[in-house]
């Protein structure tokens, strides 16, 4: 967040660099069990976002003193890959990504039945392909489906976007412009059954007023990103007529 | 930090207590506990304060030296905080290098300070594209009774306001105050249950379900958050929170001085 820029982001019609309104998120695309290997898996884009995210578990936890007798617990690795962004990423793990890793557990863990799986790891590893602003939210999401397409027991799916502030406007699911040259973005993550909020972070320069306009949009979009995530799943799992006949 | 168990009968007394929105040590449910502020407390650094909230200890240092900018910015100088959680601290605390826990509490102060602009990084350059000055806030808990959060803002904050730029040390000209220009504080509220509490001690801290750290700047405009913690909270909860960082941030403000 620079936040000093003379970068004109939003016309005068209210149109932005992308051609999207101020309330509207980028397109998104989720397909449920991608992967052979994984317990389950998702790929997902939003706009130029590309994220991978598979699930093992629930498995025997490694390492041993991390375990829990009373539930499964879940751990996360956020990763991006060396391409994902345009200066090579050096691989590994830093604080940031140690950091993110770190609330997508938390999130998930409000969601997951973790006291099913006494003991237990669920794992979740969460790529990013390619990165355009909003990889977190997107990893996320993809997390999501990925743990109900490994059929570990949900309370909900979590869907996330961010919503942020950029050439003074508040703007939902900032792109990467938006996201370097703006004022302030603000991650949010929702059970979208109770209406929780499950992550939440922000940074930047925001008064009330527009902070909570932020929240109402990514609240917003986060209803529906759930929608795409439920018919991903339902895509997957649903059997035709033509399917039945041929069995 | 998660390994600690508090028994049933203290998670039950404090839950208790609680609905009577009262707590352990008698403070109400947005009292904070009593800041004590050194600043300067370690002349080898070049900025430093210990700070205690209540029982909770933090120490930060600031090391600032000549570097080089980064290439995307050449004439900005260059902030880095980090944070430990030695075992002197407390029992659950290993030694080694820093884990999820203190990164995370290094990023959350990191982005409350750097999002408030109160260090004024472009002031800190010395040669444009070439040298700058790099300053490096160190974070260390002594002693925790829980809200390290805030106690480290507090450390991190004073520590920036108490620093001098060692420009004679490095034959770059006369010393001179680092330049800051606001007061960026950070006030953390725990769920437990269904209640919000703020500035929680260790017990509270340990049987919250969900934690929101909230920074402000001098105009009580939000300039970073955090949610930690498995649990969730409403947006109801959210909104009583924000109410309260700007409350609270205020009065913290003022013993910073």
């Amino acid at each position: 967040m620079s936040g000093q820029t003379d970068m004109v982001l939003v016309d005068k019609k209210g149109m932005r660099i992308d051609g999207r309104k101020a309330d509207e998120h980028r397109p998104v695309h989720i397909e449920a069990g991608v992967l052979s290997n994984a317990d389950g898996s998702a790929y997902l884009e939003i706009g130029k976002n590309k994220v991978l995210a598979a699930v093992y578990g629930p498995r025997e936890c490694h390492p041993r003193h991390l375990q829990d007798p009373t539930k499964a617990i879940i751990q996360c690795k956020y990763n991006m890959q060396a391409f994902s962004v345009s200066d090579r990423k050096r691989p590994g793990p830093d604080r940031r990504s140690v950091e993110i890793s770190k609330i997508i557990a938390e999130a998930l863990e409000k969601v997951v039945l973790t006291e099913l799986y006494p003991r237990a790891s669920i794992d979740v590893y969460i790529e990013i392909l390619q990165a355009n602003a909003g990889t977190r939210c997107a990893g996320l999401t993809a997390a999501s489906v990925a743990l109900a397409d490994a059929g570990i027991p949900m309370r909900d799916i979590v869907p996330a976007v961010a919503a942020g502030k950029a050439d003074g406007h508040v703007l939902l699911d900032l792109n990467k412009e938006e996201d370097n040259f703006g004022q302030a973005d603000v991650p949010l993550a929702i059970v979208p059954s109770t209406d929780e909020i499950v992550l939440l972070q922000m940074d930047g320069n925001m008064t009330r007023e527009e902070f909570d306009k932020a929240i109402d949009l990514a609240f917003g979009a986060c209803h529906e990103i759930y929608e795409k995530q439920k018919t991903a799943l339902k895509e997957r799992y649903a059997v035709t007529k033509e399917d039945e006949e041929d069995e | 930090m998660s390994e600690h168990v508090v028994s049933e009968i203290k998670r039950d007394h404090i839950m208790k207590l609680l609905k009577d929105g009262r707590r352990e040590d008698g403070r109400g449910v947005d009292d904070i506990r009593k800041i004590s502020i050194d600043a300067g407390c370690v002349e080898s650094a070049d900025g430093s304060a210990r700070v205690k909230l209540g029982r909770t200890e933090v120490i930060a240092g600031v090391k600032i030296m000549p570097g080089t900018p980064f290439p995307d910015t050449p004439n900005s100088g260059v902030l880095t905080m980090g944070a430990e959680l030695i075992p002197m601290a407390h029992s659950t605390f290993e030694s080694g290098p820093p884990g999820e826990d203190a990164i995370e509490l290094a990023r959350v102060v990191d982005r409350g300070i750097r999002e408030s602009g109160m260090v004024d990084v472009k002031q800190l350059c010395i040669k444009e594209g070439e040298e700058v000055w790099m300053c490096f806030v160190d974070m260390y808990a002594l002693d925790y009774d829980g809200n390290l959060f805030d106690a480290a803002n507090i450390a991190a904050v004073s520590a920036l306001r108490s620093a001098v730029i060692p420009a004679e040390q490095y034959g770059r000209g006369e010393n001179k105050p680092l330049p800051v220009t606001c007061t960026p504080v950070s006030v953390t509220s725990v769920k437990i249950g269904n209640d919000l509490i703020l500035d929680p001690n260790f017990d509270e801290e340990m049987i919250s379900s969900a934690r929101l750290t909230v920074t402000t700047d001098d105009e009580g405009n939000f300039r970073a958050m955090q949610k930690g913690g498995r649990g969730s909270i409403t947006r109801d909860e959210l909104s009583l929170c924000l109410d309260r960082a700007v409350e609270k941030g205020k009065a913290i403000r003022e013993i910073i001085g």
